[in-house]
């Protein structure tokens, strides 16, 4: 068995949960209510977050745009999606909602600001 | 040159109020900004989790900002870029610089201040040591890298739990530096438990609390700082003092209203806020000149900036079309048992909508207790909250008829134990 201790996000309570994993089931202690335990399943199962960051730009006004992912992606694949964000460059310029990598660990990462030509 | 209405500042209160006073019939609007484009602070905050109130989905800050960009441009709003409001007087006279027009005047029927907030610096903290480079407020830190495209530095300790640092931690930390632990000299965080779960959390960055910097070294750049636990006193216990090595020190230990024009001008300030003392139509204290979002109290969630924005947009066009009432008898607000402000101050009963939304931080971490407002000795509202924190603004709010009964005295808001 593995334990963990995690603190819910769902309200200001902020309830420190303490989860422990078993090979066929998962049991959660100290959620106040129900939306606790939903939380800490998720994240001792699939821990999925949304990505923010900034992708170098060619020929505009500002050298970087800032992106998100269009969906949350698994936390364990942070790091790789990075590496492929700070590999890329793009073209300016560059508009809200503007496609820049299709279909990585099942999103696309999209520009969430305008970039015009220098 | 003459206008209707001058907005000073473009971010989203800015932004807001020129809309909403737009579309209650004022047309001669002028926005002055002095950054290089609309949007304000937004611009920098390239994460998610703003307008989940407003627009109901949770949007980065430019794309928050942004659909209030289109919108005022739709409506063919005037605004002016690189231009900078130097004065303001009480006559709603203002002096504006820009490069390709110099100095100039502007009378204005009203103006709403909409400058929004700085960040503390070391200056006002006092850390002894020398003054090397890579010491930095984390929004300035914050710029550099959203903005320009250069991180700052590789090792990392920040200074204040509050959300600007504790996005910025993960923002580092995404970018490939070793974010060593994050300080906090109370024993709580100001900042959203949310952002102390996906920021530090899921990094594995250590929160420090009681814990505070006392000591910057290094030349030229930070080779490191002396961190120390404090008593409940806050002094440094010289038994803990610890060397960390770091060449990067982010100061995230809050924000203060840009109110030097407003002081200029001699709008009454609040002392506990730093903003202006404001009316139920976010008037200051000078007939017609009007103030919202951060300039006036810091706000946590950009949706109540442009709620309380809206408001003053529409007061302002009410005024400058002489529907607004003048402040002859007014209720008086006030903070009392563990509440240190509300927002607004006063209130004259005539010119409330539907209902008064009250803005107020509590003094510490609070649970299972009653927020009250009582007036002569007798209740007009309670809510029972779970848990409040400073970090977190309470909003309440109070329907029109309640005042109807009640025109002068004041409302004491208060927290007592469930
Ligand atoms: C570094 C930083 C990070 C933040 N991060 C978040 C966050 O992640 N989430 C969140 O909800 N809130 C955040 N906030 C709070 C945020 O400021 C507010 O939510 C919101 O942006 C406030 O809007 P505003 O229009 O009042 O102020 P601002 O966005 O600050 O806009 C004020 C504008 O006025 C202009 N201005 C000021 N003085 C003058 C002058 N004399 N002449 C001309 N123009 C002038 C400024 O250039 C600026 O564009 C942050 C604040 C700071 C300082
Ligand atoms: S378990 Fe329920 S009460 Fe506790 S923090 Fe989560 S949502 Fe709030």
């Amino acid at each position: 068995m593995e334990e963990r201790n995690l603190t819910c996000i769902n309200c200001p309570m902020g309830c420190s949960l303490k989860v422990k994993i078993y090979d066929d089931k998962i049991e959660v202690e100290g959620n106040i209510c129900s939306r606790g335990r939903e939380y800490a399943e998720n994240e001792v199962t699939n821990p999925k977050r949304t990505v923010t960051s900034t992708m170098k730009v060619i020929g505009g006004e500002r050298s970087v745009v800032s992106v998100k992912t269009s969906g949350e992606i698994p936390k364990k694949n942070i790091f790789d999606l990075m590496k492929i964000i700070n590999d890329k460059s793009v073209n300016a310029p560059v508009k809200i909602g503007d496609v820049l990598i299709e279909d990585v660990f099942g999103v696309n990462v999209v520009a969430t600001s305008n970039v015009d030509k220098l | 040159m003459e206008r209707d209405l001058v907005i000073i500042g473009g971010g989203p209160a800015g932004l807001a109020a020129a809309i909403e006073a737009k579309e209650k019939g004022i047309d001669d609007i002028l926005i002055i900004e002095r950054d290089k484009s609309l949007g304000g602070i937004l611009n920098q905050c390239i994460h998610n989790g703003f307008g989940l109130h407003i627009f109901g989905e949770q949007l980065t800050g430019p794309e928050y900002a942004d659909r209030f960009i289109k919108k005022a441009l739709d409506l063919g709003i005037e605004y002016c870029l690189n231009t900078m409001v130097l004065n303001m007087s009480k006559d709603k006279t203002i002096t504006v610089l820009n490069e390709k027009e110099g100095l100039f005047n502007i009378k204005a029927k009203a103006i709403i201040c909409a400058m929004g907030c700085r960040e503390r610096t070391r200056g006002a903290l006092n850390i002894p040591g020398t003054r090397p480079s890579g010491v930095f407020t984390a929004g300035a830190a914050q710029r550099f890298i959203n903005m320009e495209g250069y991180n700052v530095g590789k090792e990392v300790v920040i200074l204040g739990s509050g959300d600007i640092g504790l996005i910025m931690a993960r923002r580092m930390t995404l970018e490939g530096s070793k974010v060593k632990m994050v300080l906090e000299i109370m024993p709580y965080s100001t900042g959203l438990k949310r952002n102390i779960v996906q920021c530090l959390d899921d990094f594995d960055i250590p929160l420090k609390f009681n814990y505070t910097v006392v000591k910057i070294h290094g030349r030229e750049r930070l080779e490191g700082v002396t961190i120390a636990k404090v008593d409940e006193n806050r002094k440094p216990i010289a038994e803990t003092f610890e060397y960390v090595k770091c060449d990067t020190l982010l100061l995230s230990v809050g924000l203060i209203p840009e109110n030097e024009l407003s002081r200029e001008a001699g709008v009454e300030i609040d002392r506990v806020t730093s903003g202006p003392i404001v009316t139920e139509a976010m008037q200051t204290s000078i007939d017609g000149i009007f103030a919202c979002g951060n300039v006036v109290h810091v706000h946590d969630l950009v949706d109540f900036v442009t709620m309380e924005s809206r408001l003053a947009g529409r007061m302002a066009a009410k005024y400058i079309k002489g529907q607004l009432k003048k402040d002859e008898e007014v209720i008086n607000t006030k903070g009392i048992d563990g509440i240190r402000y509300v927002v607004p101050h006063k209130i004259n009963p005539e010119n409330v909508e539907d209902n008064v939304n009250f803005f107020m931080r509590v003094d510490n971490v609070y649970k299972n207790v009653i927020i009250y407002a009582e007036h002569d000795g007798q209740v007009i509202y309670k809510a029972k909250k779970s848990m409040v924190s400073p970090g977190e603004m309470e909003s309440i709010k109070i329907k029109k008829d309640v005042f109807q009964n009640i025109k002068s005295g004041e409302i004491k808001f208060g927290l007592r134990r469930a």
